[in-house]
């Protein structure tokens, strides 16, 4: 499906009439559309509720992949949550990306069952230095000081497992750690705050996505420039409390997606973030950060997380590989 | 048989790059009540040193290389007309402000230190005059004084019904700790956004089970409140002992919330903000029965917030009836909208269990929430132009 070919051996038409086609059909005639599809293993893999192996491979369960901790402001939804197995789909068109989780859910049915799926749109994060900004649904640029595939030393410090990282899993070692958490967003009281507090609570400006301290978009925060009641930037900003310089330094590659899934029983919009972010270690990563935040990041007055889930990615396959051969070999 | 693995699917389609960006319209040159202002590390240049009266926009961008602010001064020097704060390097931001006919001083003050820098600037009369009125000031103070009462009262009434309230828990009436327990909440939601404005005393006081980080010990109402609505299994009842810990602990906490209150003092735009805010209170926890999830009396905090906000808003209204008469009246009549359908729910001892409201009637509540919610975030804006 990433060459555009079908997902079947037939394909969607050319097979009997007698048969339901082995393709599901809705991507004929698009393009591969940048396809790329993504595995990842969760600790339910491993070892079910109790802690017994599963599968015989509980000996190989990274230190790392373990339930993520409940965070202040989380109202999971078990049935947005977890899960054994991930499947991310990727293209630049939603009817690629849903074609692929289709069909791929069709030929799991028997062995897999499908536990729960979001949709997104519109990448929050650049990922790549060719790339602008693109806005999330708060309407501010989002992921401006994201790890970028150029900076390929903090990509390698922060994004891929590296070899010796974890000494039980090294089927890992080239691979990295999914996050997944999906935020709803307060978006009626959000949109009722004046565009002062807004930017605030974000610390740049909703405009050019600037930091508070000046100058334009990819200018450095100056944190410590004072404003006339404190810093410029807030002490409770959202660029702030999620900066490296005030969390030992750690990045994430973040690659998270507006959602819009129609309105809530009341008439709100059910919408907001989905966060995906990869990481070398979310115990020193993703952790942390996210409990700073909770704490005192402005933000969480108009965020809720409603699904949260952690997997492992194992590394790229060459030809003639599986996914993950390195753990079940 | 191996159990199905259970897969999480996640779909993500990055949207292409947008064809065309938009470029910003370029500045209205005709509009001689937009005043563009520079403001340097040494100097504070305007494209106008004088306009026609009515609503005038300042487009202030800082070219300097510090924190800049930009004031509307009357003619003394003094009086404070109008103020935009935080202008980082290199950013713009606008001020607007009603001016009638006069003359006034222009400031920037670059790094927030001293007088600035200061030119005259002076509004020259037209047909667009906003109207004075003298009473102006004097509304503002009645506003504040009447706030500071309200605010004092309800605090003096939270300690004193909280004292019975934990008095009755600690002694086991169980019955009449839970008919005063909504009673005495009323009060503290009241004020709930300048309780709350005190960062260490909220989060001891008001917190629910799923706000709680952890390792954080869970206090206050809602503690208590879920020893006397206990879940019908699972729940461990606390000992007199543990009671009494959690009962003291609430009254200290209300106790030095009061000390704190008897001492504040407001501004117009604090009352404003704080109006808004006990209505976004409403919106996100009591319209969804998120805030009593044990007793069910979402309704009585739902009434206590509405009314401060209204008792806020009322003490402004003059001053809004006088500047934007039109929002005056939308608000007037989305209270009592509200009113109304709240007014439907009560019962002789105050109002029908959260948990009996049809989804219709949950739906109503929340719409008229949001028909209120959504003028009164222009309130603020309103009362200090």
């Amino acid at each position: 499906m990433t060459r555009g070919l079908p997902a079947g051996r037939i394909g969607p038409t050319e097979g009997a009439v007698d048969l339901p086609p082995d393709d599901t059909g809705e991507a004929i005639g698009l393009s591969a559309s940048g396809l790329t599809i993504t595995f990842g293993f969760g600790p339910a893999l491993f070892r079910d509720a109790r802690g017994r192996d599963r599968f015989g491979i509980a000996d190989r369960q990274p230190e790392a992949l373990r339930t993520l901790p409940h965070f202040p402001a989380d109202v999971l939804d078990p049935e947005r949550s977890y899960g054994d197995l991930c499947v991310q789909a990727c293209a630049d068109d939603p009817q690629v990306a849903v074609h692929a989780i289709r069909n791929l859910a069709r030929i799991g049915f028997g062995t897999v069952a499908v536990r729960w799926s979001q949709l997104g749109f519109g990448r929050t994060s650049t990922t790549s230095t060719s790339q602008s900004t693109p806005r999330n649904l708060f309407g501010f640029k989002d992921g401006t000081a994201n790890v970028k595939a150029e900076e390929t030393s903090d990509v390698a410090q922060h994004v891929w497992v590296a070899d010796g990282d974890d000494a039980k899993a090294a089927w890992l070692a080239g691979g990295s750690y999914l996050v997944a958490r999906r935020f709803n967003m307060n978006i009626e009281i959000w949109d009722r705050q004046s565009l002062g507090d807004q930017e605030d609570f974000i610390g740049r400006t909703k405009a050019s996505g600037a930091p508070l301290s000046g100058g334009t978009e990819f200018t450095e925060p100056d944190f410590s420039m004072p404003g006339s009641d404190g810093p410029v930037i807030p002490r409770d900003a959202h660029v702030r409390v999620v900066h490296p310089d005030f969390n030992d330094g750690v990045r994430m590659l973040r690659r998270g997606y507006n959602f819009v899934d129609g309105s809530d029983p009341l008439g709100g919009l059910n919408a907001g973030l989905f966060f995906i972010a990869f990481m070398r270690n979310p115990d020193t990563q993703f952790i942390p950060v996210q409990n700073r935040m909770a704490k005192v990041d402005a933000l969480m007055e108009y965020v809720k997380v409603t699904g949260s889930a952690l997997f492992a990615v194992p590394p790229g396959i060459g030809a003639g590989e599986y996914v993950g051969q390195a753990l079940f070999a | 048989m191996r159990k199905p693995a259970l897969v999480a699917l996640l779909l993500a389609t990055p949207l292409l790059a947008a064809c065309t960006e938009n470029v910003k319209a370029a500045d209205d040159s005709g509009d001689s009540r937009t005043v563009s202002v520079t403001s340097t590390d040494d100097g504070c240049e305007l494209s106008s040193a004088q306009a026609p009266s009515g609503t005038l926009t300042f487009d202030v961008t800082n070219d300097g290389s510090k924190v800049t602010e930009f004031y509307l001064l009357g003619e003394d020097g003094q009086r404070i007309v109008g103020e935009v704060e935080n202008i980082g390097p290199q950013l713009s931001r606008q001020l607007v402000v009603s001016a009638p006919e006069g003359d006034y001083v222009a400031a920037c003050k670059p790094g927030m230190e001293g007088d600035g820098i200061r030119a005259d600037f002076t509004v020259t009369g037209s047909d667009q005059e906003p109207s004075v009125s003298a009473g102006d000031q004097q509304q503002v103070d009645q506003a504040l004084e009447s706030y500071e009462d309200y605010v004092q009262d309800q605090s003096d009434q939270l300690v004193a019904k909280t004292r019975q309230f934990v008095e009755l828990y600690t002694n086991g009436e169980d019955d009449a700790a839970r008919a005063l327990y909504p009673e005495a909440r009323v009060h503290w939601e009241r004020i709930e956004t300048v309780a709350e404005s005190f960062g260490d005393l909220d989060p001891k006081t008001d917190a629910r089970e799923a706000d709680l980080e952890p390792g954080q010990k869970w206090t206050g109402w809602h503690r208590i409140e879920k020893d006397l609505w206990p879940p019908a299994t699972g729940y461990t009842p606390l000992s007199t002992k543990q009671r009494a810990f959690y009962a003291d602990d609430l009254l200290g906490n209300i106790e030095t919330l009061d000390g704190r209150v008897q001492k504040l003092t407001y501004t117009v735009d604090q009352i404003a903000n704080g109006s808004r805010g006990l209505l976004e209170e409403v919106a996100s926890g009591k319209v969804t029965g998120e805030e009593e999830i044990w007793s069910h009396t979402d309704l009585w905090d739902f009434q206590a917030n509405v009314d401060g906000a209204r008792v806020g808003y009322e003490g402004l209204e003059p001053i809004v009836e006088h500047k934007d008469p039109e929002l005056a009246q939308t608000l007037e009549e989305r209270f009592a909208a509200l009113q109304k359908l709240l007014d439907a729910q009560k019962t002789d001892d105050g109002f029908v269990s959260y948990d009996r409201l049809s989804h219709a009637e949950v739906r109503q509540l929340a719409n008229a929430v949001n028909a209120l919610a959504e003028p009164l975030s222009e309130l603020t804006a309103v009362v200090v132009s």
